[in-house]
C-alpha cells in the first residue's frame, strides 16, 4: 500500500505528535511569565486538529498501517469531542494553576501527549495499538497527577493511580493473551469473524473475555473496580481531577465498544450479563455512597461511578439504538463534568480550594449567573429535564426497555431518584443558605464565557437533542456493526 | 533424547527454580541475582528455539542494563529485612489460598480440551535470519505501534524529568557561563588612594 494512503487518514495524529515535539522544545525557551505563547500553541494545534480531522473525513471506513488503526465516523466525532474537552479543559484551569504554579509547559504537553493516547484508543482497530494507546493516556495522567510534588495528598493518589492502573493494565493484557491464543489474531475484524466461526477451545475465550472485561471496569471506574476512583479524584489538583474525570470517558467508551462490540460480538450474550452486574452495583454504590461525601470533588467521583454505570447500561442492549444511547451519555457526560469542575475552579482562589459543600453555600447571593449555571449542570447530571442529561437518561433507558430488560430500567430508575438527593442538596446550598465567605469570585472573561455557553450548551442541547442523538447513532451504525 | 531436548529440560529446570530462587530469597540482592540467572536461561531457551536475535536482546538489556541499574538501586537502598518479613506468616493462608486458586485456574484453562494439539516450529534454512524478519516487521507491519511506543518513553521522559527537576532558590553551585563572562571589572575594583606621605622617622 503506498504510504500516502496510510499516513492521510491518521493526519490528525500526526500532526498532534509533531506539534507536542515542537511545543516541548519552544517552551524550554519561554520564560515563565510568557507561558500564554505556550497556551495558546497549544489551543491553535487543537483547533488545527479538528481542522485536519474534519478534512480527511470520508465516507466509510478506512483501514490503514495494515489493519491497525481505522478511520470512521464515529473516530472523527469522538476525536472532535476530545479535542474541544481539552481545550475546554485548558481554559478552564489556566487561572486555577497559574496562581498554584503548576501552569508549566510539561503540564500542557503532558494533556497533549493524552490527547493522542485518547486519538489512538479511539482510531485503534487491533489490541495491540489499543493497549499502547491506553498507557499512552494512563502515563500521561499518572505523571499529571504526581505534577504537585510537594502535595502529599496529591502524591498518594499518584501512587494509587499508578499502581492500579498496572494491575488494571496486567488483567487487560492477560485477557487479551488468552484471547489470542482461542481466536489466533489481534485484529478485531478478523477476531469477530473468528469467533463467529467458533473457535476450538470455548473455556480459553471465556476466561480471556473476563479478565478483559475487568480491566475494562477498572479503567472505566465501575463497581467493584472503583476503589481508586474517589482517592484520585480528592487527591489531585482540581485541573487535573478535571483532565481524568472527563476527556478519557470518550476514550475509555471507544474502547470497551471497540473490543466488546466490533471484537467480540459473537460473545454478546456472556459480556452483556457481565455488563449487567456491573452497571446495576455501580448506580447502586455510586449512588448511596455519593451521600454521605461532604467533599464535593468526592461527591463527584462517586457520581462519575455511577455515570460509568449507566454508559454500560447502554451497552447491555446490544442494539444500535442502545450503543448510540452510550455515546451520547459519554459526550453529555464529558460536557457536564468539565463544567462541574470547571465551577469548583473559579470558585477556588490562591491557596484556597473550594471542594467541600460548605463553600457553594450562599453561592446564590455572591454570584447570581454562576449559581444558575451551577444549577443547570446539577440538574442535567441528576437527569432532569429539560435538561440534556434527562434526554441521555431517558434514550439509554428506552433502548433497555425496547431488549424487554423491564426490571433492569426499573432499578436504574430508582437509583437516579436516590441520586437526585445528592444534586438537589448542592442546589439548596446554593440558594437557601448562607454564605460563609464574601470573598468576591474572580471571574476571567475566558472562564466566565465558557461557563455560561456550558451551562446553557447543557439546556439547549436538552431542548434540541435530536441532532447530537443522530450523529452518534448514524457514527456507530456505520463504525460498529460493519459486517 | 536428543541433546536439544536435554538442553530445553536443563535451562527450564534453571529457570523454574531461579524464578523460586527470586521469591524466597532473604536477601534483595541476592534475589536480584536469581533474576539475573532466570534471564540467562530464559535466553537459552529462546536460542534453542532459534531465535538468536532475541536471546541476545534478553541478556544484553535485561542482563547487561536493566538488572544492573536494579542491584545498584537494591544495593543503596537500606532495607530492614526484619521489617520487611514482618506479617509474612500472617498473611500466609490469604495468599496460599491465592494462589492455589490461580494454579487451579490455569491448569483447569491449560488442562482442557484441544489445547494437546500442539503445532511443531516452522524449521527455516541455515542463510534465514530472523534479525531481518524482525526488522522488516517492525518497520512494515507494525510500524504504527512501533512509533507510539517510542511517544510512550518520550511521555516517561517528560515525566521523569517533570517529577524530579527541581529548581530550589539559594542553590551554591557555580553558573559557568557567568564564570566564563566574567570582566576585570566585576571583581577589580581599583580605589584611588592619596599617596602615602613618609612619615619623618624619629
Amino acid at each position: 500500500m503506498n504510504l500516502l494512503a496510510n499516513l492521510i487518514p491518521a493526519g490528525a495524529e500526526i500532526f498532534l505528535l509533531v506539534m507536542v515535539c515542537f511545543i516541548l522544545i519552544a517552551d524550554l525557551m519561554l520564560t515563565n511569565s510568557s507561558k500564554l505563547f505556550t497556551y495558546l500553541l497549544v489551543q491553535m494545534t487543537l483547533l488545527g486538529c479538528s481542522v485536519i480531522t474534519v478534512g480527511t473525513h470520508v465516507e466509510g471506513v478506512t483501514y490503514a498501517f495494515n489493519h491497525m488503526f481505522v478511520d470512521d465516523l464515529m473516530s472523527d466525532v469522538l476525536k472532535l469531542m476530545s479535542y474541544l474537552g481539552v481545550s475546554m479543559m485548558l481554559v478552564y484551569s489556566r487561572q486555577y494553576l497559574m496562581v498554584r504554579g503548576m501552569f508549566t509547559g510539561e503540564f500542557m504537553s503532558l494533556a497533549l501527549f493524552a490527547l493522542l493516547g485518547i486519538n489512538v484508543m479511539i482510531s485503534a482497530n487491533h489490541f495491540l495499538t489499543l493497549y499502547l494507546g491506553l498507557e499512552l493516556l494512563s502515563l500521561s495522567l499518572y505523571a499529571m497527577v504526581a505534577l504537585q510534588r510537594d502535595s502529599a495528598v496529591a502524591t498518594e493518589a499518584a501512587m494509587k493511580y499508578f499502581v492500579l492502573g498496572a494491575l488494571a493494565s496486567g488483567l487487560l493484557l492477560y485477557g487479551m493473551s488468552m484471547v489470542y491464543g482461542a481466536t489466533g489474531t489481534l485484529e478485531l475484524g478478523v477476531m469477530s469473524e473468528a469467533i463467529n466461526n467458533g473457535v476450538q477451545n470455548k473455556a480459553l475465550l471465556s476466561i480471556g473475555l473476563v479478565f478483559i472485561v475487568s480491566g475494562l471496569a477498572f479503567k472505566l471506574g465501575v463497581v467493584p473496580f472503583h476503589m481508586w476512583v474517589p482517592d484520585v479524584y480528592h487527591g489531585a489538583p482540581t485541573a487535573m481531577t478535571m483532565m481524568i474525570g472527563s476527556v478519557p470517558k470518550l476514550a475509555a467508551f471507544a474502547f470497551v465498544t471497540r473490543i466488546l462490540v466490533e471484537g467480540m460480538q459473537g460473545l454478546q450474550a456472556d459480556w452483556s450479563g457481565m455488563l449487567t452486574v456491573l452497571a446495576v452495583a455501580s448506580m447502586a454504590l455510586g449512588n448511596l455512597a455519593a451521600i454521605a461525601q461532604t467533599n464535593i470533588k468526592r461527591m463527584f467521583a462517586y457520581s462519575t461511578i455511577t455515570h460509568m454505570g449507566f454508559l454500560v447500561l447502554g451497552l447491555v442492549s446490544g442494539t444500535v439504538a442502545g450503543y448510540g444511547a452510550s455515546m451520547f451519555y459519554a459526550v453529555v457526560y464529558v460536557m457536564m463534568s468539565l463544567g462541574a469542575f470547571g465551577m469548583i475552579m473559579i470558585l477556588s482562589r490562591a491557596g484556597f480550594e473550594a471542594d467541600t459543600l460548605d463553600d457553594f453555600k450562599g453561592l446564590n447571593q455572591r454570584s447570581p449567573w454562576l449559581a444558575f449555571m451551577m444549577m443547570l449542570l446539577m440538574v442535567s447530571m441528576a437527569g432532569v429535564p429539560p435538561t440534556v442529561g434527562f434526554y441521555a437518561k431517558f434514550s439509554v433507558l428506552n433502548a433497555i426497555i425496547e431488549t424487554g430488560h423491564i426490571p433492569l430500567a426499573v432499578a436504574a430508575v430508582m437509583f437516579s431518584l436516590i441520586g437526585a438527593f445528592y444534586y438537589l442538596r448542592v442546589i439548596k446550598v446554593m440558594y437557601f443558605d448562607a454564605p460563609e465567605s464574601h470573598v468576591p469570585i474572580n471571574l476571567g472573561a475566558d472562564t466566565g464565557l465558557l461557563i455560561s455557553l456550558n451551562g446553557l450548551g447543557v439546556l439547549m442541547l436538552g431542548l434540541l437533542p435530536n441532532a447530537l442523538m443522530w450523529i452518534c447513532t448514524l457514527s456507530v451504525q456505520q463504525s460498529l456493526l460493519v459486517p | 533424547m536428543s541433546f536439544i531436548d536435554v538442553a530445553f529440560y536443563l535451562f527450564a529446570s534453571i529457570t523454574v527454580m531461579a524464578g523460586m530462587g527470586v521469591i524466597v530469597a532473604r536477601n534483595p540482592v541476592h534475589a536480584a541475582l536469581f533474576l539475573v540467572l532466570a534471564f540467562c536461561s530464559a535466553a537459552g531457551i529462546w536460542m534453542l528455539l532459534e531465535a538468536e536475535f532475541l536471546a541476545i536482546a534478553l541478556v544484553l538489556v535485561y542482563v547487561g542494563a536493566v538488572m544492573v541499574l536494579f542491584l545498584f538501586v537494591v544495593m543503596m537502598l537500606d532495607i530492614n529485612l526484619v521489617q520487611l518479613r514482618e506479617g509474612f506468616w500472617r498473611w500466609f493462608p490469604f495468599g496460599a489460598l491465592l494462589a492455589g486458586l490461580m494454579v487451579f485456574e490455569m491448569v483447569w484453562v491449560l488442562g482442557s480440551r484441544q489445547t494437546s494439539e500442539v503445532a511443531t516450529a516452522v524449521v527455516h534454512g541455515a542463510d534465514y535470519s530472523n534479525t531481518k524478519e524482525l526488522g522488516r516487521l517492525i518497520y512494515t507491519d507494525y510500524v504504527y505501534p512501533f512509533e507510539i511506543a517510542a511517544v510512550i518513553l518520550l511521555v516517561a521522559m517528560v515525566a521523569a524529568i517533570a517529577l524530579t527537576l527541581r529548581r530550589r532558590a539559594g542553590v551554591k553551585s557555580q553558573n559557568v557561563a557567568d564564570q566564563v563572562k566574567v570582566k576585570k571589572a566585576d571583581r577589580l575594583r581599583v580605589v584611588s588612594m592619596a599617596s602615602e606621605k613618609k612619615v619623618a622617622s624619629k
